[in-house]
């Protein structure tokens, strides 16, 4: 699967299918701090990402903008 | 997972809710949470005119969604800061600020600090040397205020979330500043002439909930962060809480509302004895000194070669 990052923007390719849970582990991103989207929608940590899809973490920190 | 309350397909986790929304009782949860916290912290009324600080980032356009759709008058001001250039951060901000409005059909008002006030933030902070969230918050509060008292609005009303909120009551904490501990407040009154009330809506929603609010209403929103924010204390402070959260949901909330509910009026006197509040000589706002922040700020950058 492609994964999008941001802040700085770039992506990262993971191999196989995954739920939400482990591309966050495998990643060592804590969930609270991302939102995982798929094709403008959200995917819970229970969702599956299959090796063809592409999805974009999102950090929701922020200290500039509000 | 399903909605807890449709039991139709989930579109977001709230864990220290222990609560699972479908996207339409996400959007009404979300607008519970603010209406709640506007009538029991009685912030304002139907009646009063209101401005809200939008900077196109999540928490200010979500909360003007979500007043609006409340059905209160809502007008927006930003601050063009003079960030990243011709074509960057603060430009791509204004310009996601100003589409939201439009297609909404409200009212925006912009301030640009180096046309109206001589300076850009990036300048500010490289003659002060101090650093650009010091400077970019005091020209803010200051600027925010200014606009609001000058256009007769009865509130300021502010996009910072419980994250924000949190995050901030940890810093001043962890140094004991009780000055600053006795001033944080949801509501912050009117208490002299020059001041206008300010309120904070967001108070019980979280970061990540604006930021799911705007993805799921197609709400584009600044995703990038602040160039500048490197080295902001602020944000490492929420990456801390956010790991406690993580072990232990609900923390954020608790710390935050134990401070508010039992033991911030403890506070409140550090922080009445040692402000005695005068006029400023220049722009007539409230300071301690003979010159306001700002002000000194402003002059400062007006005598540089």
């Amino acid at each position: 699967m492609k994964v999008v990052l941001r802040n700085p923007l770039r992506e990262l390719d993971i191999e196989g299918d995954a739920s939400v849970k482990d591309v966050l582990r495998r990643l060592d991103i804590i969930p609270e701090t991302v939102l995982v989207i798929r094709q403008g929608e959200l995917l819970l940590k229970t969702d599956l990402v299959a090796d063809s899809d592409t999805i974009e973490l999102r950090p929701v920190i922020s200290g500039g903008a509000g | 997972m399903k909605c807890k309350v449709c039991r139709e397909p989930a579109a977001i986790e709230i864990r220290r809710h222990h609560a699972v929304f479908c996207k339409r009782h996400f959007f009404e949860h979300m607008t519970r949470q603010v209406e709640r916290t506007i009538h029991d912290l009685e912030m304002f009324d139907a009646g009063e005119r209101l401005l809200l600080g939008v900077s196109g980032g999540k928490d200010s356009l979500a909360l003007w969604d979500i007043l609006t759709d409340l059905g209160y008058r809502v007008d927006g001001v930003y601050i063009e800061l003079g960030i990243g250039g011709e074509q960057g951060y603060s430009s791509s901000s204004l310009q996601l600020a100003e589409q939201f409005a439009k297609d909404r059909r409200l009212t925006l008002q912009v301030v640009d600090l180096a046309e109206d006030y001589g300076y850009t933030i990036p300048a500010a902070a490289a003659e002060t040397r101090r650093v650009a969230c010091s400077v970019c918050g005091l020209s803010k509060r200051y600027v925010l205020n200014r606009v609001a008292f000058d256009g007769g609005y009865d509130v300021l009303v502010m996009g910072h979330n419980l994250d924000d909120e949190a995050a901030v009551l940890m810093g001043n904490t962890l140094t004991w500043n009780v000055e600053y501990i006795g001033r944080q407040r949801p509501v912050l009154p009117a208490t002299r002439a020059g001041l206008v009330r300010k309120v904070k809506p967001l108070l019980r929603v979280a970061e990540r909930e604006t930021a799911a609010y705007c993805v799921l209403k197609g709400i584009e929103y600044e995703v990038e962060e602040c160039p500048m924010v490197a080295g902001n204390t602020g944000i490492r402070i929420k990456e801390w809480l956010n790991v406690m959260e993580s072990q232990r949901p609900g923390t954020k909330q608790q710390f935050l509302f134990g401070f508010l509910d039992r033991v911030s009026d403890q506070f409140a006197d550090a922080h009445q004895e040692q402000v005695e509040l005068h006029e400023c000589t220049n722009c007539g706002q409230p300071t301690t000194n003979d010159l306001c922040a700002f002000c000194r700020l402003q002059t400062r950058m007006a005598d540089r070669v």
